[in-house]
């Protein structure tokens, strides 16, 4: 559905005459089957809107190519526009229009016609559970529904294809919790095919099939959550112990561990199928006379594999504090004014 | 064509059904001419003796200079509507649909246009009703000249909005380019009531062409060197924003 080959977005910045050129995708392949849900994983302004944005036609690609639904995304732009559904992270309704107009206009610039338009909208309005809020202006809905209103939006057309930008961003747990089983019901019940953005984990861990990980403007990793953690080096164990016995735990702890750090009460360390060693370790403890307080073992996340991948973890991507002060600069920037002048 | 004049039709109506929900401000945009012809009117009568031209009743003069201000202040704020839709996303909403690039700009110039209609139009009937004389044929021409030069105000106004994207920018690039622009197109005062070199420059102003066309048409002189040039500068106008405005929409288009 999606094959992309080294594309490439560069922007001009510039402070009084010196002009600098930021490489804001910098030579992205992808390939995205029918049928499958991607998580596109990354920190802000690693290159994931500019990307998407080249792919829904919005923003012509710099260098390389990209086919999206069968359709070149420069030369028949206009038919991509037609087989795919895109929802924006600001999204598309107007806070002083009611939503009902705005789906049917919508729908409408699709060709659709005023009646179809109008069947289709109200048919999406009870499946993402907006009944009764058709005539409701669009700024009297919560957040969560106008976001499952952009969602009716990017679908009036029944595109085969939904790109999500964000879509769950500045949403509450329930609300987000509840977009999610939505968006699962994407492929669920009409089999498309998801391409979603998110800079958060969970998400990309709860929805997709397979998650393709960008930073700066590159593509660092693609594959299934599963192993992807699989890279990391082995789940967590985390042992807590009686303060005299703290040595002795630690000692046998490394003797399947990596990484064995102490910190308080607390010994812990990476260890391979940790389901199988932790069962062995527990005996030698206990013959050894170590007195557990408690034992807990985490499965990598998503977090792990990109400090694996990237040597920072999202976080310190996201805050700029993963390099120098420049770094955050160039960040800030990309999200500022880099991002606004692509649009 | 077909689908062109279809999508525009849309974004029309979508957008005149916003209007309409919040019709003041098709009043309060009339309200600045409406004062002035209320209010600086009466100032004029004893001055309009001295005019040039066929104008021998103040608000025969002071008519045709409103429309224009009317046409070249009022459009120029629809690009600000444009960026707060930019801002809410609708903009790049419509650019992902199949929808030609140019119908989103030609369907909210219909929107401008009709607005300014509306407005020529109430006042035009509140000039008559104080004692504007002037042929009928040469009002309806004098409104189309307006309608076309509102309409090309219009579309630079979308095309600055849709380039700058942000407020703080196109305020003071309109004042910077409005100012002198109304000062120096007679539209309150005729410009032979200056010092030569103030005639001089106006004469460089295509918008006093303007002014002067719709003037001489009020007074029910339609066929005129005046006329013919102040007509031609509109449409010339309005070729250029459009070109301009299509332009600019089409931008970033793959």
């Amino acid at each position: 559905m999606i094959h992309a080959r080294g594309l490439v977005q560069t922007f001009h910045t510039g402070r009084g005459k010196q002009k600098t050129e930021v490489r804001a995708v910098d030579g992205v392949d992808l390939d995205v089957e029918e049928g499958e849900v991607v998580a596109f994983l990354g920190p802000n302004g690693a290159g994931k809107t500019t990307t998407l944005r080249m792919l829904v036609t919005l923003l012509k690609p710099t260098a390389g190519t990209a086919t999206v639904a069968g359709y070149d995304v420069v030369k028949e732009s206009a038919q991509v526009r037609r087989s795919i559904g895109y929802v924006s992270q600001t999204g598309g309704a107007f806070s002083g229009a009611f939503a009902g107009d705005e789906v049917v206009d919508h729908g409408m610039l699709y060709g659709m016609s005023r009646a179809d338009a109008v069947r289709r909208g109200q048919q999406l309005f009870d499946e993402l559970q907006l009944e009764g809020l058709w005539r409701r202006m669009c700024k009297n809905m919560s957040g969560g529904q106008k976001r499952r209103l952009d969602i009716v939006m990017g679908l009036i057309h029944d595109p085969t294809l939904v790109f999500l930008d964000e879509p769950t961003t500045g949403l509450d747990p329930q609300a987000r919790a509840n977009l999610w089983g939505h968006i699962a019901d994407l492929r669920r019940e009409r089999g498309a095919t998801v391409f979603l953005t998110t800079h958060y984990l969970d998400e990309a861990d709860a929805l997709a099939d397979r998650i393709v990980i960008i930073d700066r403007g590159r593509i660092v990793a693609s594959d299934t959550a599963d192993n992807l953690k699989t890279q990391v080096n082995g789940d967590l164990v985390d042992l807590e112990v009686a303060p005299g016995q703290v040595s002795t735990a630690a000692d046998k702890l490394r003797a399947i561990a990596e990484h064995v750090e102490v910190a308080g009460s607390h010994v812990s360390g990476r260890v391979r199928r940790a389901g199988r060693a932790v069962p062995a370790l527990l005996r030698d403890l206990d013959a050894a006379g170590v007195t557990l307080e408690s034992v807990e073992v985490h499965r990598p996340t998503l977090d792990d594999v990109f400090l694996t991948l990237t040597g920072r973890s999202l976080r310190d991507a996201e805050a700029g504090t993963g390099k120098p002060e420049d770094d955050e600069a160039t960040a800030a920037e990309r999200d500022d004014s880099l991002e606004g002048a692509a649009r | 064509m077909n689908g062109f004049m279809r999508d525009s039709s849309i974004v029309f109506r979508r957008q005149i059904r916003m209007n309409l929900r919040n019709p003041a401000w098709v009043l309060i945009g009339v309200f600045q001419p409406v004062l002035y012809l209320l209010l600086f009117g009466p100032l004029l009568k004893p001055l309009v003796a001295q005019f040039p031209g066929g104008a021998d009743n103040a608000y025969t003069f002071l008519v045709p200079g409103l429309l224009v201000q009317l046409g070249l202040f009022g459009a120029f704020f629809a690009g600000f509507s444009l960026i707060g839709e930019w801002r809410e996303g609708v903009i790049e909403a419509e650019r992902v649909t199949p929808a030609s690039r140019g119908s989103l700009l030609v369907g909210r110039l219909m929107r401008d246009v009709l607005q300014l209609f509306v407005q020529s139009l109430i006042l035009v009937l509140l000039g008559l009703a104080i004692g504007m004389r002037g042929s009928f044929d040469g009002i309806v021409l004098g409104i189309v000249i307006t309608l076309v030069i509102g309409g090309a105000c219009a579309a630079a106004s979308n095309a600055l909005g849709m380039a700058t994207k942000s407020e703080d920018v196109m305020a003071p690039v309109i004042n910077i380019v409005m100012m002198p622009v109304l000062l120096l197109s007679g539209i309150l005062l005729p410009m032979t009531l200056g010092p030569d070199w103030l005639k001089r420059v106006s004469d460089f102003m295509p918008t006093r062409w303007i002014t002067d066309a719709i003037r001489d048409v009020f007074a029910g002189d339609v066929a005129n060197g005046t006329v013919l040039s102040g007509s031609l500068a509109a449409l010339v106008f309005l070729a250029l924003a459009a070109w301009w405005g299509v332009s600019t929409f089409q931008k970033d288009d793959a």
